[in-house]
């Protein structure tokens, strides 16, 4: 087949680039070479609009096993102990085929996990939808929460917190990011760079299918119109297959056989042979022949392209292939020498005894293009929003509003569908701050937690960006972990479009500010542009994913309140700050103004008292407050415990919306037992913390002096009733 | 006491069912599912999860698995055998015990702390209870809805063959406090010789106070006595 223009374009590759590829190969490329070359040069593959402004991330650190370029993170947790942990999109194929998009999201990122030697302990997810009276949304909603469940289920692998949010910005292009968690010994942990020459290369797991063909290039494109027509670019999940290719992989990494593993993700059996090889400076020769082929007839070009999920590459140690096969029959999953490493420097790929593609290694890895794309700068916006002109509402049915709210009712209709226990480590499921999960036979234990914030994001993206590393880490200080490192899932729109390519730069540099301020690496991530359909972008959406350790099991936090007549306290100042608040938008349906700013001195200390207040067995029960404010953290606080409180009314109250709605920064909430109040007032003050008294638990009533008076079984009912009516 | 567990590909809980044995003094192996004879076991687990991924119907394959021949021969012996969520519905698909688990009513798959009654505290499995004693354990099933004929309801009944049925935490047995459909809210079933018990709540998740509580103790426990 000659190579044309179409052809280069439905590959996703740019004319200029096509010329670049010319000049790499000094002849024309075929159209394997040309599929390869799409495969490992599209965005999503190769960061090439990313790359250079992710290298600004602080990734080290004395936790730090490995930071980001491995399949995932590696952080340090004392004794023999490390946690691999990575979050990715699924974005594109979940919009397309909700089910399969969303569970080969979860299986995928397994894979990256236990790649590199972790057992799974911990699933999360990050999902967005669109305006629930979209005519999509609810399927998609039912589609992508069956898949998550359907995945991690059967696997047998807790998925234990997340978020969902609905916002119409994503009304065309959903969001779903999934992360995995798993635990090793440090000593035991495998990685991709391939080693030594004349290697088995061996490919382990499910056949190769015709399914998932481009997915990657999917991936790399906006939506339109015809965007159903994708379909067969999604790929087909089987959780079990992955269970036993789990449980093999990890019987075969107790001795010392392997010498580089790798799953194949995107792009299959193409990026995880050249990456593989690359990153050991080697060459990899590949007979395509033995690929176990699912279907018949399949070509070259369908093998290297295909996206079939639940397999592996592995490059073994001289002498180990008996021992290593015995293994994988014993799981009953394939298991075939397809080729061997080289010295090289090529890919070399066989097929009926012929080469049929012959490309240099690092014209597929450091040759790729890199782009310095334009982006432009966002100002904060300089709309003033008078609050005091609005229409008056009592508090009470503000309140009403926000907990009813698609936004913050109650997800346990979601929830419930995800198996969170499985492994019977789950000290704390999903609903708190944060979910803590025990290390398997220890007195220890990891915090979890993701989160986003869109909105602010959209409206000033440095500001936003710092703000969700901070909402994060407080997530994490609330149960009582001390935060140790994060994984970023960055969801954009077109990079190509100066303004996106400023919200990606902009929020990475929050990012950047607030983990090293915080001393919070980033260990590992995902970069997904082209989310939006016909030019209309969606709001920049960076997702984070962290990991906390609490080192004494006796001494975590839950968020509702634990016994009545207990003083509550909060810790950090209220400014009132309402603009681009959950209120404006459930009350008044306003989205507009500046994101609440952000003090990392005033986040970091008040996190460090608050952690120590905890460590010191000083607290009953810890939230912090993010997006509803003061009024909606306390009330989670009587929801999740069924105890209410009575709240005294500053003196000094310039709005009562204001202070109660306020998402002002960096603040938490405290149930002290009365007979500790004064010690651990002492040691605030110490600290130079502003806190203040704001009330104490009562039986039965949430209530406001003067202002409201709720019954907690009541406030229970609004919070739940939406997810079960919609 | 001597016990096996039963692994079958896809099985999930089988590490957790392990470690509930192992903390109540019990002596455990694990069995994998194509070995064609069995250790010599006072208990046999079958453990839940999704058995050969839940393909055909879930626990179709498992029930004609290698190593279920001799679970079958060791069961009707006399052995004792716990059949656990995917295990409850395997040990119906081999037809040691009698039913079926349908799929949720809700058509969706279903975990959470609930609460059942226990309805018969004369078994092997559950003299350390009380009777009506409330019990707060986990589940996380898609098929748990359990259904019989007319006649083997009679002989459920009569015999006083079903272990436990799901109720609120009160003790109410009520449509309200029915999860999954069940028929007349039974949770668990014994065979005619109480030596085989199906249930679709995880005890093995009710064994430690830091993770739950320990409801589940005494379904281990008990068997010690």
């Amino acid at each position: 087949m000659k190579i044309n223009n179409d052809i280069i374009e439905q590959h996703g590759l740019k004319l200029d680039e096509y010329e670049s590829i010319k000049k790499l190969l000094k002849r024309n490329p075929n159209l394997l070479e040309l599929g390869i070359f799409s495969a490992m040069w599209n965005e999503h593959c190769s960061y090439k609009s990313s790359k250079i402004h992710l290298k600004k991330l602080p990734t080290i650190g004395e936790q730090v096993i490995q930071g980001p370029g491995e399949n995932a993170g590696v952080i340090d947790i004392g004794d023999e102990d490390a946690i691999i942990f990575k979050i990715e999109s699924h974005n594109h194929p979940s919009y397309i085929e909700p089910y399969q998009g969303a569970a080969t999201g979860v299986g995928g990122i397994l894979r990256d996990v236990f790649t590199m030697g972790a057992r799974p302990i911990a699933l999360l997810n990050s999902i967005h939808f669109g305006s629930p009276s979209h005519p999509k949304t609810k399927s998609l909603l039912n589609g992508v929460v069956s898949g998550i469940g359907g995945y991690g289920n059967c696997i047998g692998i807790p998925t234990v917190a997340g978020e969902t949010k609905f916002n119409e910005t994503y009304n065309e292009n959903i969001l779903v990011n999934a992360m995995a968690v798993g635990h090793a010994k440090k000593n035991k942990i495998f990685y991709s760079k391939a080693k030594g020459v004349n290697k088995a290369v061996v490919y382990v797991g499910s056949k190769t299918g015709r399914d998932g063909i481009h997915g990657a290039s999917m991936a790399s494109a906006e939506f339109d119109e015809n965007s159903e027509e994708k379909k067969p670019t999604v790929q087909v999940g089987d959780p079990f297959t992955e269970k036993l290719l789990l449980e093999a992989c990890l019987e075969l990494m107790r001795d010392s056989s392997i010498i580089a593993i790798q799953d194949m993700g995107a792009a299959g059996l193409t990026s995880s042979s050249v990456e593989m090889a690359s990153k050991g400076s080697l060459g990899i020769e590949l007979e395509l022949d033995k690929v176990p082929c699912r279907e018949e007839k399949m070509t070259p070009y369908e093998m290297m392209l295909s996206e079939s999920q639940e397999r592996m590459l592995i490059i073994l140690e001289d002498g180990k292939e008996e021992h290593a096969r015995e293994i994988f029959k014993k799981w009953d999953l394939d298991f075939v020498v397809i080729g061997k490493t080289t010295s090289s420097q090529k890919l070399v790929l066989k097929y009926h005894n012929k080469i049929e593609a012959e490309i240099p290694l690092d014209a597929l890895s450091s040759k790729a293009p890199l782009y310095n794309r334009k982006w432009s700068k966002k100002r904060l916006s300089k709309n003033k929003i008078e609050i005091k002109k609005l229409k008056k509402i009592k508090l009470e049915d503000a309140l009403i509003k926000v907990l009813s709210s698609p936004n913050h009712s109650n997800k346990s209709w979601i929830t419930d569908q995800y198996d969170q226990m499985v492994m019977c480590d789950t000290v704390n499921r999903s609903g708190s701050d944060a979910a803590i999960i025990r290390i398997h036979n220890k007195d220890k234990a990891i915090a979890v937690s993701v989160d986003s914030s869109a909105n602010y994001c959209k409206s000033h993206p440095l500001t936003g960006g710092k703000q969700i590393v901070c909402e994060n880490w407080r997530n994490l200080i609330a149960v009582g972990a001390k935060p140790l490192a994060i994984t970023n899932c960055m969801n954009f729109g077109n990079p190509e479009n100066q303004e996106i390519m400023g919200e990606f730069a902009e929020c990475l540099i929050g990012i950047k500010e607030a983990c090293e301020f915080l001393n919070y690496p980033v260990v590992s991530g995902n970069v997904s542009f082209y989310n939006g359909t016909n030019k209309k972008n969606i709001f920049p959406t960076p997702v984070i994913g962290g990991v906390g350790l609490i080192n004494n099991l006796k001494k975590y936090q839950t968020h509702n309140f634990k016994m009545e007549t207990s003083n509550i306290i909060l810790i950090g100042k209220s400014f009132g700050h309402l603009e681009q608040s959950c209120f404006l938008k459930e009350v008044y349906s306003i989205i507009e103004g500046r994101p609440p700013e952000i003090n990392l001195t005033n986040e970091k200390n008040n996190g460090e008292c608050v952690l120590s207040l905890i460590n010191k067995n000083l607290v009953l029960s810890a939230h912090d407050i993010s997006s509803g404010g003061l009024i909606t953290a306390l009330s989670e606080m009587c929801i999740g415990s069924s105890i209410g409180i009575k709240v005294e009314k500053p003196k000094k109250l310039t709005n009562i919306n204001e202070y109660f709605f306020g998402e002002d920064q960096g603040r938490y909430i405290l149930e002290i037992e009365q007979k500790n109040l004064s010690e651990v007032e002492k040691i605030i003050k110490k600290n130079n913390i502003y806190y203040e008294n704001v009330g104490i638990t009562q039986k039965d009533y949430f209530e406001i002096k003067g202002e409201m008076k709720i019954d907690v079984n009541d406030l229970f009912k609004i919070n739940n009733h939406w997810y079960n009516n919609y | 006491m001597k016990s096996s567990v039963i692994v079958f590909p896809g099985s999930n809980c089988d590490r957790d069912v392990a470690v509930a044995l192992k903390k109540m003094q019990f002596n455990n192996q694990m069995v994998w599912h194509k070995e064609t004879s069995l250790p010599k076991s006072d208990l046999i687990v079958i453990p839940g999860g999704f058995s050969y991924g839940d393909y055909l119907r879930s626990g179709a394959i498992a029930g004609k698995s290698l190593i279920i021949d001799e679970v079958i021969k060791a069961a009707n012996s006399g052995c004792f055998v716990l059949g656990i969520c995917n295990g409850f519905q395997i040990l119906t698909e081999t037809g040691l015990l009698r039913g079926t688990l349908l799929r949720n009513e809700s058509l969706k798959f279903i975990n959470k702390d609930i609460n059942i009654k226990v309805i018969n505290n004369k078994t092997k499995f559950s003299s350390k209870y009380k009777l009506n004693q409330v019990l707060k354990l986990n589940i996380a099933h898609n098929e748990g809805n359990y259904f019989t004929d007319k006649n083997h309801l009679d002989e459920l009944k009569n015999e006083n063959l079903i272990a436990f049925k799901y109720c609120d935490k009160n003790g109410n047995i009520s449509v309200k406090s029915n999860p999954n459909g069940a028929l007349e809210n039974i949770a668990g079933i014994y065979n005619s010789k109480k030596n085989i018990l199906g249930m679709m709540p995880h005890p093995e998740r009710m064994v430690d106070s830091i993770i739950s509580n320990t409801d589940g103790v005494n379904i281990f426990s008990s068997l010690m006595v």
